[in-house]
Parts: structure tokens; sequence; C-alpha cells
């Protein structure tokens, strides 16, 4: 089993959505602990997104489709997400560069580059109170599930649900990165939007997987 | 090379990268008192004017500054940072090794690399000037980790060429007349020392916090003794018709 373009297109679409869903959810976790614009930033830049869909080309890989996305999201996005998401999407890109289907070990390294890209242009580790924690868990789950030979379907939600589990994990976290860090304790208690928004974004991408696998 | 003789294209451009267009704004408008000759470029809010930083403002900004032969950025916090390093990383190779993020506060950095950027260094130079910006605050360098006042360390050796001068003018050596002595030294080739900090460091200079009236020792190898001179000869002037306009 294998996902292509269309999962690509479809998990950008499901991500849009979800955005604009919980677009004031994040932007009260941002608010706690931050400047408060990351669900307005996000929706703004999904919604960027969306709006050059359609101009996709029939024979568009998945690698050119991430790409649009990459660029798009940081022209639009802004604040730190825009490059830290950017930059992800990015680097997802180049990983699969040529490959019109993507099998299970190709997708966990997808997401194993996109975290790379973001602990590159973050300078955060794991642990640190940011999306690098939701990321991390998510490439580990990708890795196992891949190395146990499970269908990108299986992978994608194990992925989803570490996620999932890392960003509820941030809320007795102190921030050492980002603008949560100058709270210091006072950032205790609250999740980290970033890796909220990174729960929802890996969550739509094993949703689309289910809708679009071998498609 | 002189001030007059080098054109604004030729001096390493500074770009200020703020959430904030004011601090922007602000930053550009008090490095440009010091260095009235170096292109300063800003980026600061979003594209709807607001708190933030935007992708489109920074890379234009810096592709503004890249007009010339290099280009320095100075960033505040956080997403500044982030969205100037992914600016740069999506430039041509050409572009991309002819602009560097200096690691040093906004306001200290931008002026310490213009002032750098005004006396002709090269972008090395201009970026390690905002960068020692960075451990020598004003306030924190003034006196030593023990809490007593820093010693005037030993630039008096026997074979050194050391002169004793007198700040005369009402600010002391601070900010313009401190640019203005960086100035001058930068147009020698020799290591100059002032109360045993380097007299090419705006920032060195600037944390000694010499007011009116207080003694400064400058001192260099014997070779340097032209150079000693001529900035004991400026303050000793009181910056008399030197400073900046």
């Amino acid at each position: 089993m294998t996902v292509g373009t269309q999962w690509v297109l479809d998990w950008a679409r499901r991500s849009a959505a979800v955005l604009s869903q919980h677009r004031t959810e994040l932007g009260d976790l941002d608010r706690a602990i931050g400047d408060g614009d990351h669900g307005e930033n996000m929706d703004r830049g999904f919604t960027a997104v969306m709006a050059k869909l359609d101009d996709v080309p029939q024979d568009a890989t998945p690698s050119d489709v991430l790409r649009l996305i990459a660029t798009t999201l940081i022209s639009s996005v802004g604040g730190a997400a825009g490059p830290l998401y950017g930059t992800a999407y990015l680097r997802a890109s180049e990983s699969v560069a040529d490959r019109d289907r993507l099998d299970s070990s190709a997708i966990a390294g997808l997401f194993a580059a996109a975290t790379e890209g973001i602990v590159q242009r973050g300078k955060a580790l794991p642990g640190e109170k940011t999306m690098v924690d939701a990321w991390t868990l998510a490439v580990e789950a990708a890795l196992q599930s891949a190395a146990r030979d499970e269908q990108p379907v299986q992978l994608l939600a194990s992925a989803a649900d570490a996620a999932e589990a890392a960003a509820a994990a941030t809320e007795p976290l102190v921030a050492r990165k980002g603008r949560a860090s100058y709270l210091g304790e006072r950032a205790i208690g609250h999740r980290d939007p970033g890796a909220q928004s990174t729960a929802l974004i890996l969550r739509a991408a094993a949703d689309a997987a289910v809708a679009t696998a071998d498609d | 090379m002189t001030d007059a003789e080098q054109t604004t294209h030729d001096r390493v451009a500074v770009v200020i990268v703020s959430h904030s267009a004011q601090i922007a704004a602000g930053t550009a408008a008090l490095a440009r008192q010091m260095a009235p000759n170096v292109a300063l470029e800003e980026a600061g809010g979003t594209d709807e004017d607001q708190l933030g930083t935007s992708f489109d403002l920074v890379s234009k900004a810096i592709e503004r500054a890249l007009r010339g032969s290099s280009a320095v950025v100075l960033c505040d916090i956080g997403s500044a940072v982030l969205t100037a390093e992914t600016a740069i990383d999506l430039m041509s190779e050409r572009d991309r090794v002819r602009v560097r993020i200096a690691d040093a506060p906004i306001v200290e950095g931008a002026i310490a690399a213009a002032v750098a950027a005004q006396t002709g260094q090269s972008l090395d130079g201009v970026v390690e000037a905002a960068e020692a910006a960075r451990p020598a605050s004003p306030r924190g360098s003034r006196t030593s980790a023990t809490g007593g006042p820093v010693p005037v360390t030993s630039d008096a050796d026997a074979d050194r060429y050391v002169r004793r001068a007198t700040l005369t003018n009402a600010d002391g050596l601070h900010a313009r007349p401190a640019a203005e002595f960086v100035r001058l030294a930068a147009t020698f080739p020799v290591k100059v020392m002032i109360n045993g900090k380097d007299a090419k460091s705006l920032l060195g200079i600037m944390s000694l916090g010499l007011m009116r009236g207080a003694t400064v020792e400058i001192s260099a190898e014997p070779d340097g003794a032209t150079a000693v001179d001529a900035l004991a000869e400026l303050i000793e002037s009181g910056f008399a018709g030197k400073e900046t306009r």
C-alpha cells in the first residue's frame, strides 16, 4: 500500500479545515504563554495554501505539492511558525523528490526530514516545550511502525497518536525556547501551541491516508 | 580607505529586523546618526503593520541591502531570527554568501555594526563588531565579576607608546564621540588600546563609561605612536567640529 499526490493534497485540505476549526483554541493556548497569534497565523497560512491547490497541475508529484505548501506557508504564516513549518515542508519535499508513490519507509523518512528541518531552524531540542516535542515522538513512532512493516495508514495513525500524546505532555514543562521561555515556571500547566498544531496537522495526515491510500 | 573614498554602495549594509516597525525605525535612526554613509534597511512588523515578522518584508529588506557589497542582519527576539535565516536560505548562492546574521542585541549590535561599516570594515569585521556588543553590555562590564571596579589593565609596558588625555566634551566618551573615536582609530593599521579596551571596539569603549573629566590612557606598540597621538588629540580637542553631523 502506498500514498501519492492525492494524499498530500488531501492532507493539506484537511489541515486547512482542522486549523480553521481550532483557530480559537490555538490562539488561546498561545495567548497564555506567547503572543496569541498562532491560531490566526496558521489559519491564514493554510487558507493561502488552499487557494493555490486548485492550480496544481495533474502530473504534480508529492514533492511538488509539498514544496508549494512550504513556500506558501513561509510567506503567509508569519511569526516563528512560518519559517518552522515552511522549513519542515521544504525538507519533506526534498526527501521524496522524484517519487510518485510513497511507502511506509518513505513517509517515515519524510517526517524525519521535516523534523530535522525544524530542529535546525529553531534550534530546540525535545523536552523544551515546543513543536519539536510532537514532531520527534511522531517520527519515532513512524520509524518503529515502518520497521514493523506496517502500512502507511497504520504508520500515520501511530505518528498522529504520538504527536497528540507529546502535545499533552508539554503541559507540565518549563519552556526553554520560544516566547514562552521568557515566562519561566509560569509556563507550567499550559500546552505548547506549536506542539498542538503539529498534532492537528499529523492527525490530518493520518485521516488523509485513510481516504486516499492507493488512490 | 577613508570615508570619503568609499561610497555607501561599497560599505557593508545593515538590516534591522524587529517585531515592531517603531523599534526597527528607531534603531535605524540611532545607527544612522553615527554612520551617515551606511545603508540601513528596516523590516519591522507584519504586512498589516501589526507586531510580528513578515517573510516578505524581511526578504525585501535584505535584497535592498544586497544592492551593495554585502550585508549584516540584526534581529530582535525569536521569529525575527528564524525569518531572516529562512529568507537567506532561500536566496541564490551568490547572494547567500554576502549576508550574515549577527548574534547580538538589536540596538547595541546595529549601532556597533553601522559604525564598523562606516569605517569601511569587511563583512567579517562588521559582524565581529556587532557580536562584541553581546557580552559587554555597557552596564554589566563596568564592574568585574566580584563587583569591584575593573582595573585599568597594564597597557603601560615599558616599550609601549603611551599618552594620557582628559575628556573635556560634555558627553564624555559616549555614543557619538565614541563612534568618532573608533572611526579615527580604524584608519590606522595598528592595535591601539584605550584603558585596556580595543580602540576600534565601539561597545568596548562605551562600556568604559568615561564621563567628562575622566583621564584616559591610550597606548600602542611603538609603531603606533602616530595613531596614539591622533587619538589623544581628538579627545583633548573635545571632539571640536569632528562629531558626526
